[in-house]
């Protein structure tokens, strides 16, 4: 009896602070266990809420003819819920978009912004110049900008060259969808990656061989 | 500071919200040193595990809302979609398709513990009758859930229990014309059935909260079933029971995956794979497992009136149950006449879930009526014969006193105090 007793006296104080870290390793790895397995049940349902197969399946890459739009024309498609403009654009706007006096009154005219894939970012920010292909979103708060191509002296402001007109709140782009100077949206309107599947074939959602480009990247939707 | 609640914690945080809104007070009274009986079995566990359960089934109910189309016309498909094209949805559709099973697993334990230790009687007469509420709403919750899915066994099951209310007189077809909102079980119906589903579970939540006061004035029976006398028959609730309630909880979740991994479909009905057509009865209308006693007593009657009152009547029967048994011993365990019949009834209720389960043919039809005889004879007549006649065995003094051995007096107060002293 006396032994024994006399045994766990003394080492009592190192063993009482081996029980203690036990006890703290024990409660962390509980912690830690009981933290995994509230991320492992809670996953399913975050992910859940994600885009699903089908509705991936539904904004794959779509197919437009070009052969059907007129020069100075433009169609619009809906691709993932989204209206993305497609301009056959004519020489003589081609001939304003590089005119200094339209392009002094531009807030970014050499696209220097991320709002485009890298090979759309030059003067006509498109691959083909003539063809304009763009998201037709207003980046200030999301109303869809009128399409004004024909130039008028004084609507919708004085001088003005053609190109897109915001409704809601009076931004202006050219017809490039760069974004003016001193109007309420900041950036110029998106370009969606797109490629050229034939000389008159469209196809967008899909970058041209080499290029990675996500529509997701950009500043400002 | 008047008004202000007095609180014990020492966190500033807590204790400025618990000083204005003392929950965590509550919390602390009503879950950590809740004087709960130091005897409890495992059988304690199914009214926490079916807390859990319910949760688990408003949860992943609601996601799947989130996916699920009412309409006659995109019913079927959009569950498809479910589980084959959105993120999990096959998981979050298992487990609430087997979670239904798995609750009533759980609460049928939890009325046959109730059965068997007598926790209906004196006080907790309210308790069990809030009980017999929630499982009823349980069951019309479960009966329209199953119907959302709008296979043929959901359309079927729809047409037939919502016939039921067909056989009372004169108000009966006008009830089931109200009930579906049209001719026949169509569109309207799905829309509402959907619209009930998704309100009943909290309308569950609610009554399980009075469930909950309920039990926490009275205070939980134990296998005894002989009243706390002293501290010494009690356990603070935590952490002697939040354990014992994990320890339930870990088992009653690796049943509960083995179903969803490995047997998802071990329970469901194969019909219900086949869209709902109004044009093709299938050759076996069946409810779910759960409903099949039930389902058989309705069978088992050759009226249609008489068969549906037996049915309802074999769950109402329930509510007057602690006027019914006239012992005023709780536990069968020292009830040497009436345990046997509390097993006779369990076996009878199993049968009648096998008869529902089979044609009403040959033996099942006997075996069918046999059993639903029994199952009322054991309420209405056995229950108050038995209390008369039986002797029961002697009742322990105390909780403590079988745990704690001794005499029976309380413990010197050292010996109860020590090793709190040390931790």
């Amino acid at each position: 009896m006396d032994a024994a007793s006399g045994a766990a006296v003394a080492p009592a104080v190192g063993s009482e602070q081996a029980r203690t870290d036990r006890r703290d390793f024990l409660r962390m790895v509980t912690g830690a266990g009981a933290a995994i397995g509230a991320g492992a049940i809670a996953w399913p349902f975050i992910d859940y809420m994600n885009p699903s197969e089908d509705v991936i399946a539904a904004g794959a890459a779509i197919d437009v003819d070009l052969s059907k739009v007129e020069p100075g024309q433009q169609i619009t498609i809906l691709w993932r819920g989204r209206p993305i403009l497609v301009v056959n654009r004519t020489k003589a706007a081609l001939e304003t978009l590089q005119e200094p006096g339209l392009v002094g009154r531009l807030a970014d005219p050499a696209s220097t912004v991320h709002q485009q894939p890298p090979y759309a970012q030059n003067w006509h920010r498109s691959i083909k110049p003539e063809f304009a292909v763009l998201v037709g979103i207003c980046t200030h708060l999301g109303c869809l900008p009128k399409y004004l191509p024909t130039p008028d002296p004084t609507t919708p402001e004085a001088n003005w060259p053609g190109g897109y007109f915001c409704p809601c709140h009076g931004s202006k782009y050219d017809l490039a969808g760069r974004v003016y100077k001193s109007v309420p949206a900041p950036y110029n309107l998106p370009v969606p990656p797109y490629r050229f599947s034939g000389d008159q074939k469209l196809r967008i959602g899909e970058n041209p061989p080499g290029a990675t480009f996500d529509l997701a990247s950009v500043v400002q939707m | 500071m008047a008004g202000l609640h007095k609180s014990e914690f020492t966190n500033p945080v807590i204790r400025w919200v618990d000083t204005r809104m003392p929950v965590f007070t509550m919390m602390q009274k009503e879950y950590g040193s809740f004087p709960t009986p130091r005897n409890f079995n495992y059988f304690w566990n199914f009214g926490a595990l079916a807390m859990v359960n319910l949760m688990i089934m408003i949860i992943t109910g609601i996601f799947l809302a989130m996916n699920y189309a009412p309409n006659t016309a995109m019913a079927f498909d959009s569950v498809q979609r479910i589980m084959r094209d959105v993120n999990y949805g096959w998981l979050l559709r298992y487990v609430h398709q087997n979670g239904a099973s798995m609750f009533f697993i759980v609460v049928y334990i939890h009325i046959f513990r109730g059965l068997y230790y007598g926790s209906y009687k004196y006080p907790r007469e309210l308790l069990w009758m809030i009980g017999v509420v929630l499982l009823i709403l349980m069951m019309a919750t479960a009966f329209m859930g199953y119907v959302l899915p709008w296979g043929q066994m959901s359309y079927w099951g729809a047409t037939v229990i919502t016939n039921l209310f067909s056989a009372f007189p004169i108000v009966g077809d006008p009830i089931v014309t109200w009930l579906w909102g049209g001719f026949s079980v169509d569109n309207p119906t799905l829309n509402r059935f959907f619209s009930l589903h998704y309100l009943l579970p909290f309308v569950l939540v609610g009554v399980t909260f009075l469930h909950v006061v309920a039990l926490h004035i009275t205070g939980s029976n134990n296998p005894l079933g002989i009243d706390v006398k002293s501290p010494q028959d009690t356990l603070p609730f935590h952490p002697y029971y939040t354990i014992k309630d994990s320890v339930g909880i870990c088992v009653y979740l690796m049943v509960f995956a083995a179903l969803v991994f490995f047997a998802p479909n071990f329970l469901g009905d194969p019909n219900n794979f086949i869209p709902a057509n109004p044009l093709q009865t299938p050759a076996d209308i069946v409810p779910e497992w759960y409903f099949l006693p039930f389902y058989a007593i309705l069978r088992s009657v050759p009226n249609k009136l008489g068969g549906v009152c037996m049915m309802f009547g074999s769950l109402l029967v329930l509510f007057v149950l602690p006027w019914l048994d006239t012992s005023k011993v709780r536990s069968a365990r020292f009830r040497p006449l009436y345990r046997p019949f509390i097993f006779v009834l369990v076996v009878s209720v199993v049968i009648l879930g096998m008869v529902g389960a089979h044609r009403p043919e040959g033996i099942w039809v006997v075996l069918g009526r046999v059993c639903t005889a029994y199952y009322f004879l054991h309420f209405l007549v056995l229950l108050p014969i038995i209390g008369k006649f039986e002797r029961p065995l002697p009742l322990p003094e105390s909780i403590s006193k079988p745990v704690l051995g001794g005499g029976g007096g309380p413990l010197p107060a050292g010996a109860a105090a020590k090793p709190m002293e040390k931790a």
